[in-house]
């Protein structure tokens, strides 16, 4: 297995997990350094209702500056980006954010494979995502798009994940890819600093 | 999902066809959003070539029907973000509810069920009676749903939680009467909305109001035409009317954004 890829420089990270998830956040947050060279976007499955939770809890957990994605916001390095409860996220070419409230898709809104997917047309090989613990298969269908057009796979190792569906099915479907355990992809995240 | 098989040029093109043949201009929209939507649409109807797909759009007066109401987003909510309704029932109507007559636009309403929601609101506060709800949108089909007042059963559950958390004291189901798979709302409540097809982008103002709402429309608009559209809203608001966006848009970088006052924490601006 190899650990790179490719070696393209990263030009931006995007994350996204979905129920079980927020463990390994939390285990990754803390230790990422406070100069990422990349804006770091997250697309977490959660209630429409408790907006901001998710956000303060990282917040209170790293030195980067963590915030609820505004729309038309431009996506700048070093910086936090959450994809708001009950909004798809989507980059546009000058990498600023555009909010969708159409359908879901997979049941979900925020739709990983939908930020994946627009992500992956504006930074193709310069793109890296992670999919993390869940228990339905969005993201699978993003990370080919992601792959097709030169970016990163990673995926959490489903035998660490709470919830294996998710990772597993990206694990058959999408390739290549790295897998890592969790507590390795805070390592992974730092390394990829340019 | 089928990637990339629209690219940004071929986007641009069809967009140019649309307001040459049709008159509908979504050039100025966010241009991620509608991309997604376009590509969406075209491996739903299951087009085989851009040639095609381009060629129907242009000339098939009735897959344009299609296309206008695919590529706008008409999904809504009745009672959408419950603490916004709360701020409308206690902060805002009760003030508007000192006027003679209430004049109400929803921009952008979409298949109404903001406006119901308007109205249960006004009708709880004793001001249905002198109020009138001018309901507009881009798209004439969504609009005729509107009119019927008749949305999924199987939400209202979702409705009715989201009523009671905005502050709703009457049992919901006294609104509407459940036919099948529709529940129909009383007319009591539509008898106050006038329907009426807007364009945003390319109409002008066609009434002075005390409120205006216009909620997760702006978020599809890149930020020129957002702009435009709050000098349209800026034309049509009352001194000391208010101005109710989407939770996640805001009037902050709008050059004339000193002259309103935000309404506690809500996304509800007052005319200063």
């Amino acid at each position: 297995m190899a650990q790179t890829i490719n070696s393209a420089r990263c030009n931006a990270l995007i994350i996204g997990g979905s129920a079980g998830s927020l463990d390994v956040l939390l285990e990754i947050f803390p230790a990422l350094r406070n100069d990422m060279s990349f804006p770091i976007v997250l697309v977490v499955h959660r209630k429409a209702s408790n907006e901001s939770l998710l956000t303060d809890l990282l917040r209170s957990r790293t030195k980067l500056e963590v915030n609820e994605a505004e729309e038309k916001e431009f996506l700048t390095p070093g910086k936090v980006f959450i994809a708001p409860a009950d909004y798809h996220m989507l980059i546009e070419e000058d990498f600023s954010i555009s909010l969708d409230y159409s359908e879901k898709v997979n049941y979900s809104r925020p739709s990983i494979d939908v930020t994946f997917h627009s992500a992956a047309e504006v930074f193709k090989e310069t793109l890296v995502c992670i999919l993390l613990s869940g228990s339905n298969a969005d993201g699978v269908e993003g990370l080919k798009t992601v792959n097709n057009l030169g970016g990163s796979v990673v995926i959490q190792n489903p035998n660490t994940a709470i919830m294996p569906y998710m990772p597993q099915q990206a694990v058959i479907n999408v390739k290549p890819h790295v897998v890592l355990d969790g507590h390795n992809m805070a390592d992974y995240i730092n390394n990829l600093n340019n | 999902m089928i990637s990339d098989a629209i690219d940004n040029d071929q986007v641009e093109i069809l967009l140019n066809d649309v307001l040459e043949s049709h008159g509908y201009d979504f050039l100025e929209y966010s241009h991620a959003s509608i991309k997604r939507r376009i590509t969406r649409l075209y491996a739903l109807d299951n087009f085989v070539s851009f040639a095609e797909f381009r060629y129907t759009i242009k000339t098939d007066k009735q897959y344009f029907k299609r296309f206008l109401e695919e590529i706008t987003v008409n999904v809504t909510e009745m009672f959408r973000d419950p603490s916004f309704y709360k701020a409308l029932r206690n902060d805002v109507l009760p003030v508007l509810g000192t006027y003679p007559f209430i004049r109400i636009w929803v921009a952008g309403c979409s298949t109404g069920e903001e406006a119901y929601s308007l109205a249960i609101v006004l009708k709880e506060l004793n001001l249905l009676n002198k109020s009138l709800i001018y309901a507009t949108d881009i798209n004439p089909s969504v609009l005729e749903k509107a009119k019927k007042g008749m949305f999924p059963l199987n939400y209202l559950k979702q409705y009715s939680e989201n009523y009671l958390q905005s502050g709703g004291v009457k049992e919901f189901s006294s609104y509407y009467t459940a036919n099948y798979s529709l529940a129909k709302f009383d007319e009591s409540l539509n008898s106050k909305m006038i329907f009426s097809t807007h364009n945003l982008v390319s109409d002008h103002s066609f009434n002075e109001f005390q409120l205006i709402l216009c909620r997760n429309v702006l978020i599809y608009f890149d930020k020129e035409l957002q702009h435009k559209v709050f000098n349209l809203f800026d034309g049509s608001i009352e001194k000391l009317g208010y101005l109710a966006l989407g939770s996640k848009e805001s009037l902050e970088f709008w050059p004339k954004s000193k002259e309103y006052k935000r309404v506690k924490m809500e996304k509800i601006w007052r005319k200063l």
